[in-house]
């Protein structure tokens, strides 16, 4: 009992900085979700923490802003098309990729590793080295400012990453696995199906929402192909231009940012573990 | 290895090829092409463009606090990542803490952009401050500061510090992970004869982290090069807060200047490659390994 007592009292002050680093982290979150509910007279007159002196007075909160960043604003409509660009650009890389991964892990063909090699360096190219080319393109198959367009530009994008993190799990799978299955006459077609996509499921779960994620949270490239067109933008872009004409509406803005960080928080919280281990495998193997 | 026919992987790898080819390899060196070339790509132009991003008073502006983003967002967030994730092993709410400094790298960084310029919220001193950090200076008796226009150094700080906060989740997992793998009797032998904590991490710890430490690193130096989004958002380079990547962007849609921006474009992959022979050279180290 004394010695927990004293354990404690030594350890006061790294409980305190990790504590103290934690609340500076998480502060400016906080503000803007408890902004999102308040009256817009109240956030002129004060700061979001005065609601701390009385809490749970309800009154003071309302769901005003929200109805108005999505029915009127638009913020709804940018939801949606953020829906509807991020689902296909996750599904077709990850289904490309696991192709790909599974060939350059357990087949031999002339070529193969040179074209890994490739692969990696492609990994940190910029995309402000595509954007021009790839824009020109698209105005001439009158693709840009359409979702395929869009959806086939995030697949080339995420493709390096995917297939990296994949083949580097495929590989790692028992090289008995492919000896004994060949054996039983079994096709590669059927052992992809049948094995490597059954046993990659946790990869494959880290590189979905990585790719989720990472397209969701885009705006470089929604702006580039997509453009600013209400019917087309997603909540990055919309957001980003209700910075410059709603600069000092923050209770709207707010809104609007916890609207486009709602699902990803959500995502995170749930499968955190997969995330982790998403990052992990692209950075240090093991 | 399994046994094919000739043509099978061919047939696995195509579709992966001709997307990688489409929207990375030919637009990479269309790119490098058309930035010897007027705006539209019709007149050839030799350097002009190159010399125009070496000599313009934005660009190098832009060079300058490109570095600055490197000299500070680099060491902070890894060092930070680091601090944290051996502090945090010691205490039991562990993941708690975690999960809350890895949670901003859940965002976009649109959104994060929008909750620090919340932060940095500016009114008059005869206005009741709704930003935390004028909040903060008034009531301490300080005048309010325009946080975001006091430049060059102070807007750029707190530009990277945006950075910083969405960031170091990341390298705090990678290293977190890394420090969890060095063994534990290792450190308490060290303890046992008497070494300080702090002569641990020192001596013991980051030694035997240093390959993962310069791994985050290279990883954070090629993110910080390319930092767009935040400037873009919270500032649109404004005010001395220019990056090479928000310039690149402005020559491309504001100007229409194709050649110019392509120029940009090659400079900054210019910058990465030393990046890339890093990780090349990884992946092959890797592969000797295995």
């Amino acid at each position: 009992m004394i010695k927990k007592l004293i354990s404690m009292f030594s350890h006061g002050p790294l409980h305190l900085v990790i504590i103290f680093v934690a609340l500076i982290w998480i502060f400016p979150s906080v503000g803007l979700l408890i902004t999102s509910f308040r009256s817009s007279a109240d956030v002129a007159a004060s700061g979001w923490w005065t609601v701390f002196e009385h809490p749970f007075n309800f009154t003071r909160y309302t769901l005003e802003n929200y109805q108005e960043v999505i029915l009127k604003i638009g913020i709804g409509k940018a939801f949606l098309n953020t829906l509807l660009i991020t689902i296909p650009a996750t599904i077709i890389p990850i289904l490309i990729a696991s192709f790909a991964a599974y060939a350059f892990a357990w087949m031999d063909f002339p070529g193969r590793r040179i074209l890994f090699v490739i692969l990696v360096g492609l990994l940190v190219v910029p995309l402000q080295m595509t954007l021009i080319p790839v824009l020109r393109i698209f105005n001439k198959l009158g693709i840009a400012g359409t979702f395929p367009g869009i959806w086939f530009a995030h697949t080339g994008y995420g493709l390096p990453l995917i297939i990296y993190l994949l083949y580097n799990f495929i590989s790692g799978l028992p090289s008995e696995l492919f000896d004994s299955s060949s054996i039983d006459g079994a096709t590669p077609f059927q052992i992809f199906t049948r094995m490597v996509i059954p046993l990659s499921l946790p990869a494959l779960a880290s590189v979905t929402i990585f790719q989720f994620l990472w397209v969701w949270n885009d705006l470089l490239v929604a702006l580039v192909y997509l453009g600013g067109t209400p019917d087309v933008a997603p909540l990055t872009v919309r957001i980003s231009a209700l910075v410059g004409s709603y600069g000092q509406d923050w209770e709207l803005l707010t809104a609007a940012a916890f609207v486009s960080m709602a699902l990803p928080l959500v995502l995170f919280l749930g499968l955190q573990r997969y995330f982790v281990k998403g990052i992990l495998a692209g950075s240090v193997k093991g | 290895m399994i046994r094919t026919k000739k043509i099978t992987p061919w047939l696995y790898i195509i579709p992966a090829m001709f997307l990688l080819f489409f929207f990375l390899v030919y637009p990479s060196i269309n790119t490098l092409y058309i930035s010897f070339f007027n705006y539209n790509s019709e007149k050839f132009l030799g350097i002009q463009n190159y010399f125009y991003c070496f000599t313009n008073e934005i660009m190098l502006n832009s060079f300058r606090n490109n570095a600055l983003w490197v000299i500070l967002f680099v060491p902070l967030t890894v060092s930070l990542g680091l601090i944290i994730a051996v502090l945090a092993d010691r205490v039991k709410y562990e993941s708690i803490v975690k999960s809350i400094i890895f949670m901003p790298m859940a965002i976009s960084f649109v959104g994060a952009g929008v909750i620090w310029k919340f932060v940095y919220a500016y009114r008059p001193a005869s206005a009741a401050q709704t930003g935390i950090l004028n909040a903060l200076r008034s009531f301490f008796q300080l005048e309010p500061l325009p946080w975001l226009i006091i430049r060059p150094w102070l807007n750029n700080f707190c530009l990277i510090m945006v950075g910083v906060w969405i960031w170091t989740g990341f390298c705090m997992v990678i290293l977190s992970a890394s420090y969890k793998g060095i063994p534990r009797e290792l450190l308490e032998a060290a303890r046992v004869d008497g070494a300080t904590e702090f002569k641990i991490f020192w001596k013991i710890i980051l030694p035997l982290m240093k390959p993962t430490i310069a791994v985050v690193a290279t990883t954070m130096t090629i993110n910080v090069l390319k930092v767009f989004d935040i400037v873009y958002v919270m500032t649109n380079g404004n005010f001395n807060t220019e990056v090479v990547a928000n310039r690149m962007y402005k020559e491309m849609f504001i100007f229409r200047n194709y050649g110019r921006a392509s120029a940009i474009a090659v400079i900054l992959l210019m910058l990465i490659i030393p990046m890339i022979i890093i990780n090349i050279q990884r992946f092959r180290e890797q592969e000797a390994i295995r």
